[in-house]
């Protein structure tokens, strides 16, 4: 690599309009929701507040690289946090791209792994409310996702039932460190719930569940907890498969956000093999976990990904297939993915148009 | 090659920086401790911001656990990918001989020299009484 | 197929213990009476429960037995088709799980004992790894010292999950007396069940935990990496068995990417992730995790980009492959060349004290 990389990467056609896969916006502060929270709620928030399986009140034990995760040039000039600013992202992100659609994941605030779990359920009717009144019904490029208190599925679906059929929910939305994994049946209700209103479920990484951050226990650093969660997806993906969520509910389609892809092929590729060997364990199983992977499940392409040899991404992008693929920025932390540098292999016309919109506009609903 | 002026002395103090372009390229000029140095203004990597980024300290070690901090103020990270770059050099830390970003050396040049000439200062006005950072490209 | 060479060297076998009652000869007095008044047994692990199939291949099991618990079998099964010259034993018995760690260490040392006693002495192809209570890193490196006089011990056991990430320093003591002794590190598949077989807790199948267990070698290959063991320990060479090897690439290419932005975090990480790991890594072929198409496995290797990467191994008893069929397709004959013979020889050097 030298500093012709920049030459290297694919030239961007004619300005493609895309569509932003993973876009972060944020409350400047909690306070920003209390005209959504009932006088009980504001107050719990104010003291109480936000209660999870970690040890500090203000920040994670692994902290990250920068600032609000953020990339140091998305602080607002009028103030607040990165992505809390509508008029900066619109100008920074939305504009400058050429960005038809974005869908926006929340990170924190969330009702979605909360302690207290009416507070949960009522954090997320307020965020919900927050993101329709000041985000998606601001700029109707940005589709919000409808987030559920994940363990709490009565709970997750009533908000899902109260937000289907708006059109500026896109998808639904929780966090991915549950406590039991994803696939158990517990949480089968939540996806039965989105899958009959049409909507995708998006799963970002997010969350916490008081687990180690790896099989292995806890790691030290914030480089292994960055890397972890592509390894954490590759522990989510295998629990929907083999737990049968695909073949139980064949609508659904399950989005997996932020966290690359390049571990997809090979995931596929062991489950497969252990499964010929033990489908005597898993019946409800009729067809190899590839299967389902490659047609139920959709991949954000971010971080992208960096071969040694950038073709070798090539590979990977085609097993999982060219439909499967959605590019995402990650704006605004800073792993962000330049939509015009960060895809460093050469893409044919139909191959860009489908990663960088027509996939996300098909999972997503956009056309209907 | 012609030589180009880009600041005043004056106008970048020790540990700050400016933006500025000349012939048509981006460049970010810093001063480490009175001497200054140019980089192109565009991330090897993705193409980020270079001027946004944070300076820093350089952290080297031998041994897990030790830690040997030098250079405060002289190692440039990419406001996007946080990669380290030597400010005085370009080079990257994380791999020295194949991914740097341009540098372009500086020189100060006295108010005198520069009117006498031949400098381009398109938007500078040049007086003797001042210092000028110039850079030749 | 006949298999394509002799003087293959077999980097995963399991001789199973039967029950305690094996170890009773190898206990002293007191663990010895301990064990059977307190009814101590019981100890196969639940990574690998001893009767699903896929770990007792067909024809494995003798009458009554489990699979792996007969000499004669392993001999018939796993080293006379393959011609092997060398085969090294991992004996997963629960020692390594147990929480009082004097009976840990107790265990340990009988297990140790009892395949020197009961498979080396008796097959002469045979090679042992050092079981040790990884519980308490002291007793540890005590029964390493124990054991490394006896060259048929060639390398050190752990299971690939346990209290806490192997590259964190309280486990470098242990890596320090394995480079003393020129002995590498296996991190075999199998967990202690400290932590829950994924992130996310536990899952409902042995399916999900067998797929897992890669999730747990990914985990510690980065804490390996980020902690600076290999630049604490230059001479020390880490071994994974039976954690597939076609999530490698991927693994690298993430690894330098977020190495290359979070260097100062772990300044001691002097060179790319990938470097370190092509120096200082190795991997057991069972199970391949083998794509479908010989094509892709061959590029997967060549984005692995060594070819001293690879070990064979069969996995005896455990059942990944049919019949005589432990080589997948796309390996080049120089790579097979090297995973048969070459590459267990630089990795395992007391080996080659054996050659005449």
């Amino acid at each position: 690599m030298s500093q012709t990389l920049l030459e290297r990467a694919a030239a961007p056609a004619a300005r493609l309009m895309l569509v932003d896969c993973d876009v972060h916006h944020a409350l400047r502060s909690p306070a920003d929701l209390h005209p959504y929270l009932s006088q009980r709620w504001r107050e719990h928030l104010k003291t109480y507040g936000s209660r999870k399986p970690t040890p500090f009140t203000g920040a994670s034990p692994f902290f990250k690289s920068a600032p609000a995760l953020s990339r140091k040039d998305t602080w607002p000039p009028a103030g607040g946090t990165p992505g809390s600013d509508l008029a900066f992202m619109q100008e920074q992100l939305l504009d400058r791209y050429g960005i038809e659609a974005g869908m926006l994941h929340l990170l924190s605030i969330t009702g979605m792994d909360q302690r207290n779990q009416d507070f949960g359920a009522a954090l997320c009717r307020a965020i919900n409310e927050w993101q329709y009144a000041e985000w998606t019904q601001q700029d109707r490029r940005l589709k919000a996702a409808i987030v559920v208190p994940g363990e709490d599925a009565p709970a997750a679906i009533a908000e899902i039932e109260h937000w289907a059929g708006n059109r500026d929910f896109c998808q639904v939305s929780l966090v991915t460190h549950t406590i039991e994994p994803m696939g158990r049946r517990r949480y089968w209700p939540i996806f039965e719930a989105a899958a009959a209103n049409g909507l995708p479920i998006g799963l970002h990484s997010s969350g916490s569940n008081g687990h180690a951050i790896s099989p292995a226990g806890w790691s030290s650093f914030y480089t292994e907890e960055h890397h972890s969660i592509a390894i954490s997806q590759q522990g989510l993906v295998s629990s929907l498969v083999c737990e049968g969520v695909f073949s139980r509910i064949p609508a659904l389609k399950v989005v997996i956000v932020e966290a690359g892809l390049a571990w997809v092929p090979s995931l596929c590729w062991r489950l497969d093999r252990h499964w010929a060997r033990m489908r005597d364990e898993v019946p409800h199983l009729t067809r190899p976990p590839s299967e389902y992977i490659r047609e139920q499940m959709w991949f954000t392409t971010q971080p992208m990904d960096e071969p040694e040899n950038p073709d070798d991404l090539r590979d990977i992008l085609s097993w999982l297939g060219w439909d499967r693929i959605l590019f995402a920025t990650d704006y605004p932390h800073w792993d962000f993915d330049d939509p015009d540098t960060a895809m460093k292999v050469s893409l044919t016309e139909q191959q860009r148009r489908m990663v960088f919109r027509d996939n996300a506009r098909s999972v997503y609903g956009l056309d209907k | 090659m012609s030589k180009h002026v880009v600041a005043t002395v004056a106008e970048i103090p020790p540990g700050k920086r400016k933006l500025v372009t000349v012939r048509g390229r981006s460049i970010a000029v810093f001063n480490l401790d009175g001497e200054f140095y140019g980089l192109f203004n565009r991330c090897p990597h993705q193409g980020g911001p270079m001027c946004e980024g944070i300076l820093t300290g350089l952290i080297q070690s031998n041994e897990p656990g030790h830690y040997e901090y030098s250079r405060a103020g002289e190692i440039l990270r990419c406001p996007w990918h946080g990669w380290e770059f030597d400010v005085r050099t370009g080079q990257s830390f994380c791999d020295p001989s194949k991914i740097s970003v341009r540098s372009y050396p500086m020189e100060v040049a006295p108010g005198q020299t520069v009117v006498q000439g031949p400098y381009v200062a398109e938007t500078i006005p040049v007086t003797v009484e001042e210092q000028y950072v110039v850079v030749e490209m | 197929m006949s298999f394509p060479t002799t003087g293959a060297i077999d980097c995963d076998l399991h001789p199973a213990v039967p029950g305690m009652r094996a170890l009773l000869p190898y206990l002293d007095d007191h663990w010895r009476e301990q064990v059977v008044v307190r009814g101590i047994d019981g100890l196969d692990p639940s990574s690998f429960p001893v009767n699903i199939p896929a770990n007792g291949r067909p024809g494995s099991r003798p009458d009554g037995g489990k699979p792996g618990s007969d000499l004669a079998l392993l001999q018939q099964q796993a080293l006379a088709p393959f011609h092997t010259r060398f085969g090294i034993c991992n004996v997963l018995y629960g020692a390594q799980s147990v929480h009082n760690v004097d009976l840990a260490a107790a265990l340990s040392r009988a297990i140790n004992d009892w395949l020197a006693a009961e498979w080396l002495d008796r097959e002469p192809r045979l090679r042992g790894s050092i079981v040790v209570p990884i519980q308490d890193i002291d007793l540890a490196v005590d029964e390493i010292d124990r054991r490394a006089a006896d060259h048929r011990f060639v390398q050190i056991l752990l299971p690939a999950a346990s209290d806490a990430p192997y590259g964190k320093r309280r486990y470098w003591p242990l890596f320090a007396a394995a480079e003393r002794h020129g002995l590498p590190v296996c991190l075999h598949a199998g967990s202690t069940f400290r932590h829950a077989t994924t992130l996310n807790g536990w899952p409902s199948y042995y399916l999900e935990d067998t797929v897992a267990m890669s999730q747990a070698h990914q985990a510690q290959l980065l804490s390996l990496v980020s902690e600076g063991v290999f630049t604490k320990f230059p001479g020390l060479t880490v071994v994974l068995a039976e954690s597939g090897f076609t999530w490698l690439p991927q693994f690298m290419w993430r690894a330098v990417k977020t190495w290359r932005a979070m260097r100062a975090e772990i300044p001691w990480v002097d060179r790319a992730p990938s470097e370190i790991i092509r120096d200082h890594v190795r991997f057991t072929l069972q199970p391949t995790d083998a794509p479908p198409d010989a094509a892709m496995m061959a590029r997967t290797i060549e984005q692995i980009g060594t070819d001293r990467f690879l070990l064979f191994s069969t996995d005896y008893p455990h059942w990944h492959f049919d019949a005589q069929a432990a080589l997948p397709e796309g390996l080049s004959p120089a790579l097979v060349q090297r995973m048969l013979i070459d590459n267990p020889l630089e990795t395992y050097p007391r080996l080659r004290e054996s050659l005449p």
